[in-house]
């Protein structure tokens, strides 16, 4: 829903009940149906975790922190964006609430989700699917015809987990071995892959675009301004991001979200 | 040092996983505030946006190669490349443009 991708099609599910609450659920075959969901993500995260492992320890971080950072936040943007700051020795408190900031969306996407996962499923099993929410999980499982359950959630998070701290440990160690140009050229896969995430849907919606592009001339603004630019790099990813999100809920109010 | 890179990492995972644990635990009916939705829904693309730019032009050590970098992700992704294709695109133009100076 947030960010439609190609795979779509093989989403249409063997389910064909009609109301979904009533889908027998049964933890191996979901199980075994999340799993190979997940493949394709897990896929797509080993060369970002690659430049993450490669961007910490090129910073400095110590590679077994760098691993440690992704087995427990698995987040692309929000580790970036904390790593990153850990470098540059910014306050404990900018570090929080800037990766709280870019970690936001996941309300949307849990929320969604919450409406969506077999209603017995237990408290503890919820706090545990919640884990593995991703931009692409997210994706993925609200695309699903069925309801969600956690066995199902439980497979479709495993490969990229798997795959995430792969990629991680991968760079990590052979960050001192790779040439310097090519240290220097991973260093935009993060941000090609933002923009491979936005553009697809930025282009289906104005809305979307447009509230993008507040965003991203407010970040510039607060690069370059006089006085402007002296607010962090943080600071100005979570002002950036709120205004440009009252303006969208303003001017473009969403009829069903 | 360390400790306090620790917290932060602590801290970092604390805050990743709050959003992401709390509706799925406590919310069983929709938010009615349209606001909140509407403001909820443009998060990705504004946080997406201001962290990509202009971060993106200090990722590879080269002004120059990073707005190549990203012309070459934007073109690719417009087309609807997977990320993978996108991000290993813009990796290549980047290098073969640091090559080249």
């Amino acid at each position: 829903m947030l960010f439609p991708k190609k795979e779509t099609s093989e989403v249409e599910r063997p389910y064909s009940k009609r109301n979904p609450s009533k889908h027998q659920s049964d933890f191996g075959t979901d199980f075994g149906s999340g799993l190979q969901k997940g493949i394709p993500i897990a896929l797509g995260y080993i060369p970002v975790a690659f430049t993450f492992g490669l961007m910490a320890v090129s910073g400095g971080i110590s590679p077994w922190i760098a691993i440690l950072i992704s087995l427990t936040n698995l987040t692309s943007a929000g580790q970036f964006a904390g790593a990153r700051l850990i470098i540059t020795e910014a306050s404990l408190f900018e570090i929080t609430l800037t990766t709280f900031v870019i970690n936001i969306r996941y309300l949307l996407m849990s929320l969604s989700l919450s409406q969506k996962i077999i209603p017995e499923t237990a408290f503890i099993k919820r706090g545990i699917m919640s884990f593995g929410i991703t931009d692409e999980t997210f994706t993925v499982a609200s695309l699903e015809k069925h309801d969600i359950s956690f066995g199902y959630m439980l497979g479709l998070i495993s490969f990229p987990y798997g795959g995430w701290a792969l990629g991680t440990t991968l760079g990590a160690l052979i960050c001192s071995v790779l040439p310097k140009a090519l240290q220097n050229s991973m260093g935009i896969a993060l941000y090609a892959m933002f923009i491979a995430l936005i553009v697809p849907s930025a282009k289906k919606s104005r809305a979307a675009l447009t509230i993008t592009l507040i965003a991203v001339a407010l970040s510039s603004l607060f690069n370059w301004a006089p006085y402007l630019k002296q607010i962090s790099a943080g600071w100005s990813i979570i002002i950036a991001t709120i205004t440009a999100c009252i303006i969208g809920a303003l001017f473009f109010p969403r009829e069903e979200v | 040092m360390l400790n306090r890179i620790i917290i932060a990492v602590i801290l970092m995972a604390i805050v990743t996983y709050i959003p992401r644990v709390l509706p799925m635990v406590f919310v069983k009916k929709r938010l009615s505030s349209r606001f909140l939705r509407s403001f909820l829904y443009y998060v990705p693309y504004a946080a997406l946006g201001a962290m990509t730019f202009p971060g993106i032009l200090y990722s590879t050590g080269n002004i120059s190669s990073a707005l190549i970098g990203m012309s070459v992700a934007l073109v690719l992704s417009y087309y609807e490349k997977g990320l993978l294709e996108v991000a290993v695109g813009a990796i290549i133009i980047v290098y073969l443009v640091q090559f080249m100076n």
